[in-house]
């Protein structure tokens, strides 16, 4: 437990075991956040001290007993940082300088109060006439007239003009009770603020009085049982002028608007808050059209739920290097480059196609215009006009040296609270260095992706890479925080810049390693595969040379097989031929040699029939050879 | 409740007679002791030195408490002079009487 300042023995003491002695823990944000809670009753007691029960649904995470009753202060993000608002039927006190916001907190503690949550309330101020009051918050939407008329909220001026007043003897301040009493008996007040009260200071010279008095005011407010807010200037060295704080000791808020480099920031810090946990950071507070807005830094937990789905980047080679289907929702994509790589068309694209599947998206631009930036992807094919005319997309265009880093992220929150968008564009997030130091602009990204991530949202941040420094080393520092990393980068040879883009890294997916060439065409990115071969990585022209040359080669290659084929067909052709010859010249000789034959027996034949003949006609013996008797009879009668 | 001044035999003629009459408010809450001798004291003191030409009206905030806007009322006992103009306001139980007459404007401030 945290106890500031004196008096710890006042403290409510916890039970013993009870959760709730971190800061901010889990259980009191969920006690916050828990929408069933609701308070079932609100009564006097008759003591006069309200009896306020509240109901949790969740038990435990509700409010413990022994714990000091709260009272919501409708102000958005105070509530969250003092864990469910101001101390219930107590005093606090709202300490700053001039200008930091003090009368604003408290009057729209009473009129929030007043119109949103049922609790009527009483401004008593002491610096501002109720003229000034009314028109101030006019501005932000309450009609103080209206309330006033309703009774629900008095107003009361109290003016201490030191030239008109003579102090004579002893007095005492029931002027005032009287009027406080009647301005709650009024309306019923169950709120009170006091500003500021340290006038009276100033308009009365007997400090011995004033201050014996106060005490009395602020023990009165507490049996009165009104939660109250006392506001104070801030003095030199002590919270407040004149020391209040000294009588006013529940809760302390202290604001501030702080100037660093030129840039201001309002911020608030709750100094001490008997009986209760609180967040302790200087958290960084915005008085917008709407009101103060505070945003808590830091975020609250890791355990954002994470989501399978996979969300498209618009282009389908991307959503293919990207294991196939593009990013994981609700995750954070960083794209680094340097000027002029198309990091805001990639943008564009995953944003056109987001919004062409009817998702809501913001685009917080901190380089270009609205105008400009649909004029510029117009050129590219991406027509995001109606997208905005359909409400899908919101463009937030701003200087990012307009205003401090916390204004930034806060003015993201309430965009985004305002816009409920699916998917946030931050373009560029380095820009936002003009408006802080690279430490500042550290802390901020992780408090954006974390807000961002715990909100399922998915973001795509562009950061600009200056010429010749480590590309892979993204300028804020953020890329452990990031889930998929993607590079463009130029890749300059034979006289071209040609355009990269890598996969640095994707956290869950199996993504591609290869490097693509990244194309800017009038129908939108593309993305072609880099030559890869024996002259290297080719891109450009020198990528379409090598492809003509390639091409050439090929048909080279294909003319010659042709010709090849053509030849042995040829040749084919030939021998066939050839055979077919050879075939005749046979079938020719068969023939001749069928006609000798039979030639022949024919000859033999003939000769025969010559010799019977030649026999006959030489009277020979029937039966006789043909050969000639006449020789075998000469050689016999030789013998 | 308005209590008429005390001294009735002088009361509002004096004032209508003369354009420079005293209207004096005194501001109380209650029969506090502070309150009663802011009361005792005015009275001594405006018979000493305005006799004739007073009105006192004494205001209890407790049973008008709407009545201290007006007057911008603040501290108990305050008193208040409505004319002769400009408005003063004198608080305190007027214990010091040089400085209620400094403060009605009746001897100079030194």
């Amino acid at each position: 437990m945290l106890f500031v300042g004196a008096n710890r023995h006042a403290a409510p003491a916890f039970p013993p075991g009870a959760k709730g002695n971190k800061l901010l823990d889990g259980a009191a944000i969920n006690y916050l956040h828990n929408p069933k809670l609701e308070i079932v009753s609100s009564q006097q007691s008759p003591q006069g001290k309200p009896i306020i029960v509240t109901q949790s649904s969740r038990g435990q995470s509700g409010r413990r007993p022994g714990t000091i009753s709260k009272c919501l202060s409708g102000i958005a993000g105070l509530d969250e940082v003092t864990g469910g608002g101001l101390p219930r039927g107590r005093a606090s006190l709202i300490c700053g300088s001039a200008g930091s916001g003090k009368t604003q907190l408290a009057m729209e503690f009473i009129a929030r109060g007043a119109r949103d949550l049922n609790e009527p309330g009483v401004f008593m101020s002491f610096e501002e006439s109720e003229d000034e009051l009314k028109s101030n918050v006019r501005s932000l939407g309450f009609d103080l007239d209206d309330l006033i008329e309703r009774k629900l909220v008095a107003l009361d001026f109290v003016a201490v003009e030191r030239s008109e007043i003579e102090e004579t003897g002893e007095y005492d301040l029931e002027g005032l009770f009287v009027r406080l009493q009647h301005a709650i008996d009024s309306v019923g007040a169950k709120r009170v603020a006091l500003d500021t009260i340290e006038s009276l200071f100033s308009g009365l010279t007997n400090t011995s009085i004033l201050r014996a008095e106060l005490r009395r005011l602020f023990r009165w407010l507490k049996a009165k049982g009104v939660t109250a807010i006392i506001t104070g200037e801030r003095g030199d060295g002590t919270l407040t002028r004149q020391g209040i704080e000294e009588y006013v000791s529940d809760c302390v808020i202290t604001l501030d608007h702080r100037i660093t480099d030129q840039l201001s920031t309002r911020r608030l810090r709750i100094v001490k808050y008997r009986g209760s946990t609180h967040g302790t950071n200087e958290y960084p507070f915005l008085i917008t059209d709407s009101g103060i807005s505070v945003l808590p830094i830091t975020s609250l937990s890791l355990n954002h739920a994470v989501s399978d789905e996979r969300v498209s980047s618009g282009v389908s080679r991307l959503d293919t290097m990207l294991g196939g289907q593009g990013y994981y929702r609700g995750t954070t994509i960083l794209l680094t480059g340097t000027a002029g790589t198309g990091k805001t068309s990639l943008a564009a694209t995953f944003v056109d196609a987001a919004c062409r599947r009817g998702e809501r998206c913001l685009y917080m631009a901190f380089e270009e215009s609205q105008d400009q930036i649909i004029r510029n992807m117009w050129s590219i094919g991406i027509d995001l006009q109606p997208h905005v005319k359909k409400g899908l997309l919101k463009f937030h265009a701003s200087r990012p040296t307009f205003y401090g880093l916390e204004m930034h992220l806060l003015v993201t929150h309430m965009l985004v609270e305002e816009h409920h968008p699916v998917i946030v564009v931050v373009d560029p997030v380095t820009n936002l260095v003009n408006a802080g130091s690279t430490m500042d602009v550290h802390a901020m990204a992780m408090r954006l992706v974390d807000y961002l991530k715990g909100r399922g949202i998915t973001a795509l941040m562009t950061t600009l890479t200056g010429g010749g420094r480590n590309l892979e080393q993204s300028e804020v520092n953020i890329s452990s925080l990031i889930d998929t990393w993607l590079l463009v980068r130029d890749i300059e040879a034979d006289g071209e810049r040609n355009r990269g883009l890598y996969i640095l890294k994707s956290r869950g997916m199996a993504h591609s390693n290869q490097i693509r060439e990244f194309r800017l065409t009038d129908r939108g990115i593309d993305l072609l595969d880099v030559y890869l071969g024996p002259e290297g990585v080719l891109t450009g022209s020198a990528r379409l040379s090598q492809e003509a040359k390639t091409q050439a080669a090929e048909t080279e290659r294909q003319e010659n097989a042709q010709r090849r084929l053509l030849e042995i067909e040829a040749e084919r052709k030939s021998l066939a031929a050839q055979v077919s010859a050879l075939e005749a010249k046979i079938s020719l000789q068969d023939k001749e040699l069928h006609a000798l034959a039979s030639r022949q027996a024919a000859q033999l034949q003939r000769r025969e029939t010559d010799a019977t003949a030649m026999a006959r006609s030489r009277q020979a013996d029937d039966g006789l050879t043909p050969r000639p008797k006449p020789v075998r009879e000469k050689t016999k009668g030789a013998r | 409740m308005k209590r008429a001044a005390s001294n009735s035999a002088r009361p509002s003629p004096a004032l209508d007679d003369s354009p420079v009459g005293w209207d004096l408010r005194l501001y109380v809450a209650g029969r506090t002791p502070k309150c009663v001798t802011a009361f005792n004291n005015l009275q001594k003191l405006c018979e000493e030195h305005l006799a004739g030409q007073y009105r006192i009206e004494v205001i209890d905030l407790l049973e008008n408490p709407t009545l201290a806007k007006g007057d911008q009322i603040l501290a108990i006992p305050t008193l208040v002079r409505k004319l002769p103009e400009p408005i003063k306001k004198i608080i305190g139980d007027l214990s010091n009487t040089e400085r209620v007459l400094v403060g009605l404007d009746l001897r100079p401030r030194v």
